[in-house]
């Protein structure tokens, strides 16, 4: 039987998505037992809230001090020691889950499987490799596999029906070498991007960090989340959390609109999962006509407007 | 204080690799290869500390075949002191990469190590982290914006939620995300000159003895599901149509 430990994340108040989707991967290994181990100063609440999350039975809640529970360094140590149990350590592919796991394999002497977007059995997988133009499928017939889980290959599973135990630990010999001292976050008003089952995206074509209202408005207007590609946010258009691609957000929304957007490879795989892809660009031969579902050439400046009107 | 910067060979960016027929790798035969994206801008970085004072050397280490004294030659040319191959004939794997990095570290004792988040050829994002735990050292990874103190560095770290801030106590280990900064071209003059600069060559099997290899093993190559091709539209009119029969809107 497989037991898997997966990383909860949060914000401080909500568990992350992220988790969730990890335990949708994890469910996929036949008889897997799920616990989750959740981070915080004051665990409470958090710890409660990951709880709730469906088909785990432990929750380890770990009470970390200094805002350690926000650092690879301040928690990595702990996620290694209570994972010696386990068959599985699974954590979410966030920026947060990448710059964690990898500590925890390394503590584990284990290579880290990254991404997973497919679980065959509980010790095969596959994941992405050259920005999702090729597929592996990877093996490990170690006695613990570390991994990510790709957050646009799995389902949101149910997150308020669970009524996992709580059992509390804390961390005594807190680092010091590494202290969080900001964070700095855009809009929050709209749907997280990650999340959101619509997304309205802008490219380079759309020209300007005032010309981005319109894409603002847009997105307003459909309940939709905002994205960019590489080349908007580099041109200082648009901030980083927005971007789409390789590097950025790997995202799965059930509609994708993009504006000015060619299709960089890189853009690609950030998308590719979408449900439907739409593309408006003013070049007909720009590649991203060639994965989008629906496309539409012309100018956005004129397009936007319209579209405002008539949805 | 030193700089190591570990830096990658790997196909191109440009370069749209395919799959072997046979499902036993990518197709690299006469590709165009290059130093990983994100490991340049790690050269670009160490040198731009260089160049502030802050820093006396700055030491390139790859690990690779013997073709990868091209990429360490490019490096040189852009500024860098001397460099370092560990040689490999095979594919190594992420725990073995950083336990290899972690004997050249403690052989140069840098301040600072700085790398490239991941590598565009496996795209693992692994071995940075894995060389701050190895070294038992602080890790600033996904860095937009680095800051070197006396003692400390400020990094700000592209993160999904937006630009987070930490304070690290040197020595650590930095990744680089894209926007750090925009690497030099490289100038023909320069390029003559690091012919001179020292290369060293050492063996992987010199730098990781007593190494536990827990290998994971590569099954297949696939390519990915393509899209089925969609459809052009002549108007807004037909989108809209076409977004509200399928209830997207």
């Amino acid at each position: 039987m497989s037991k898997v430990l997966i990383l909860a994340q949060h914000d401080g108040s909500a568990i992350n998505q992220g988790t969730a989707k990890a335990i949708t991967a994890a469910l996929q290994i036949s008889e897997a037992a799920i616990d989750l181990i959740v981070f915080a100063d004051d665990t409470s609440i958090i710890a409660a809230e990951a709880a709730k999350l469906a088909n785990v039975t432990t929750v380890h809640a770990v009470t970390t001090t200094n805002e350690n529970w926000k650092l690879a360094s301040g928690i990595s140590e702990k996620i290694a020691e209570i994972g010696e149990g386990y068959t599985h350590i699974f954590g979410p592919s966030t920026t947060f889950g990448k710059d964690v796991m990898p500590c925890v394999a390394a503590l584990s002497g284990q290579n880290q499987i990254s991404d997973i977007m497919e679980v065959i059995d509980a010790n095969t997988f596959k994941r992405p490799i050259y920005a999702g133009n090729a597929v592996i499928t990877v093996n490990s017939n170690h006695d613990k596999i570390i991994a990510t889980i790709r957050n646009a290959s799995f389902k949101t599973g149910d997150m308020t029906s669970g009524s996992a135990v709580i059992e509390n630990h804390t961390i005594s010999n807190a680092q010091t070498d590494t202290k969080f001292v900001s964070l700095q976050s855009g809009n929050s008003e709209r749907p997280d991007l990650q999340t959101a089952a619509k997304v309205i995206s802008g490219g380079r074509g759309v020209g300007s960090e005032e010309n981005f209202e319109i894409m603002y408005n847009l997105a307003d207007k459909l309940g939709a989340a905002t994205g960019a590609s590489r080349a908007a946010v580099d041109a200082g258009y648009c901030p980083n959390e927005m971007q789409v691609g390789q590097t950025g957000k790997i995202i799965a929304p059930d509609l994708y609109m993009c504006f000015g957007i060619s299709g960089a490879i890189q853009h690609l795989t950030g998308i590719k999962d979408a449900g439907t892809i739409v593309a408006i660009n003013k070049d007909g031969e720009a590649p991203i006509y060639e994965v989008a579902d629906i496309g539409l050439v012309g100018d956005l400046f004129k397009i936007v407007p319209e579209l405002m009107e008539k949805l | 204080m030193k700089i190591l910067v570990a830096i990658k060979r790997v196909v191109d960016f440009n370069v749209r690799v395919q799959v072997k027929p046979d499902g036993t790798g990518v197709a690299t035969d006469g590709v165009k290869m290059s130093i990983n994206p994100f490991d340049e801008i790690a050269i670009e970085e160490a040198l731009r500390i260089k160049e502030s004072g802050k820093a006396s050397e700055v030491i390139i280490v790859t690990i690779g075949s013997n073709d990868a004294q091209q990429q360490l030659r490019t490096a040189l040319a852009m500024g860098a002191d001397r460099a370092i191959l560990v040689e490999s004939d095979g594919e190594i794997q992420s725990l073995k990469a950083a336990t290899s990095l972690l004997n050249i570290v403690k052989k140069e004792q840098p301040g600072l190590v700085i790398m490239g988040k991941q590598a565009i050829d496996d795209d693992n994002n692994q071995t940075p982290q894995m060389l701050a735990t190895l070294w038992k050292r602080p890790q600033a990874t996904f860095v937009s914006k680095l800051e070197v103190n006396d003692t400390t560095a400020l990094a700000t770290r592209e993160v999904d939620a937006g630009l987070e801030s930490i304070e690290i106590t040197l020595p650590a280990v930095v990744s680089t995300d894209l926007r750090l900064n925009e690497p030099r071209f490289v100038k023909l003059p320069d390029i003559m000159k690091a012919k001179r600069k020292p290369l060293d060559v050492v063996h992987i099997n010199d730098t990781v003895e007593g190494f536990d290899d827990k290998e994971l093993s590569i099954q297949k190559y696939e390519s990915p599901q393509a899209r089925q091709k969609g459809v052009m539209v002549e108007s807004v009119d037909e989108l809209v149509a076409m977004l509200k029969e399928k209830g997207l809107v």
